[in-house]
């Protein structure tokens, strides 16, 4: 029957459409890794999303709002950032090789998430010890909202960031993943 | 202000409809072919799709693309067999393979009118979509078509 399109249609479709360049964000769902389901989107550029708690609708019209409408599932693309992640959460690698893109974002983040990609796995820094290396000392709450708004957590070690008394203080993923991130890492006993 | 449908991502407008995309090309090509033709189809909306304005009629416009590709994959193959009766408009709803030979002499507006509508069961409003003019004219070409090949072969 030719009623249905069968998952081998489907599948070559889309890798197809990958395969020739052809797609603005191509984007997978991750349903296995320790801290849930991530929704992970890769551009020609690099990593632009990785979402935690992942709703398809909202993310997808996100997604093409950022970075054009050709949003479409497939694997390929982004297998790397994938077999990156899964060597993170098996404590096998400490430094991700796949590029970020942030070129959606206002300068001022891209700075501070410049910043950020140099907090070392297993170390922790303050929002005002990054706002002072981004440029302007005084600026930690501006960059507390940096990090909660940073689209591609994780790759970019927002949960890196905490408090200048030491305390977790906030995380978009909940500050469960926080903890659970930095004990991966070693940061916190 | 605008009173157009925003344009879906992509995959919300794949999903939604690729089942009757295939569900077409099936009954137009058979199910071989209609694997091939399904993927160009997608993969020439995707090449179009930054180059849409609004969201309205997708349904009309992947299936305009998909009716076109049938066109070029029909216009391939070689005619072959010979030349069908032609009965009355109502019953005569000869194979798409039968009428691309046989309208082979028409102007290409009226061919394609009578193999959308004929070979195809377009209705007319699609096929004006498809020949990008209206439903009327569409019914016109038709019919002017289908009177030329009467008095060709009478």
């Amino acid at each position: 029957m030719t009623d249905i399109v069968t998952p081998a249609l489907d599948e070559r479709f889309r890798a197809a459409a990958a395969a020739e360049g052809l797609l603005d964000v191509a984007y997978d769902i991750v349903d296995d890794t320790p801290i849930g389901a991530l929704l992970i989107g890769v551009t020609d550029h690099g990593v632009c999303r990785i979402w935690f708690d992942p709703d398809p609708e909202e993310n997808l019209e996100t997604l093409a709002r950022l970075h054009g409408p050709r949003v479409l599932r497939t694997s390929a693309p982004v297998e790397r950032v994938r077999r990156e992640l899964d060597e993170y959460f098996a404590g096998k690698r400490q430094h991700f090789d796949v590029e970020p893109d942030v070129r959606a974002l206002p300068a001022y983040n891209q700075r501070v998430l410049e910043e950020l990609a140099r907090v070392e796995y297993g170390s922790t820094t303050t929002y005002g010890a990054l706002a002072a290396r981004s440029g302007n000392p005084r600026a930690a709450r501006a960059v507390g909202t940096v990090m909660n708004r940073n689209p591609i957590p994780i790759l970019l070690p927002c949960h890196r960031v905490v408090g200048s008394t030491g305390k977790l203080t906030g995380y978009a993923g909940g500050l469960d993943r926080k903890e659970q991130l930095l004990r991966l890492e070693g940061a916190l006993l | 202000m605008s009173m157009t449908t925003a344009i879906p991502p992509f995959e919300t407008f794949y999903e939604e409809h690729k089942t009757e995309v295939l569900r077409f090309l099936g009954r137009r090509l058979g199910s071989d072919r209609a694997e091939d033709a399904f993927q160009e189809t997608f993969l020439k909306a995707l090449r179009a799709y930054p180059r849409l304005e609004h969201g309205d009629h997708l349904r009309a416009w992947v299936l305009t693309i998909a009716s076109r590709i049938v066109l070029d994959d029909v216009r391939r193959r070689k005619p072959q067999g010979e030349l069908p009766e032609l009965a009355s408009e109502e019953t005569w709803r000869p194979a798409f393979e039968e009428l691309a030979p046989l309208t082979e002499g028409l102007p290409p507006k009226e061919r394609a009118a009578v193999v959308l509508r004929y070979g195809y069961d377009l209705g007319y409003d699609e096929i004006g979509v498809a020949l990008g003019s209206t439903e009327a004219a569409a019914r016109q070409a038709a019919s002017a078509g289908v009177r030329r090949l009467r008095k060709e072969n009478a």
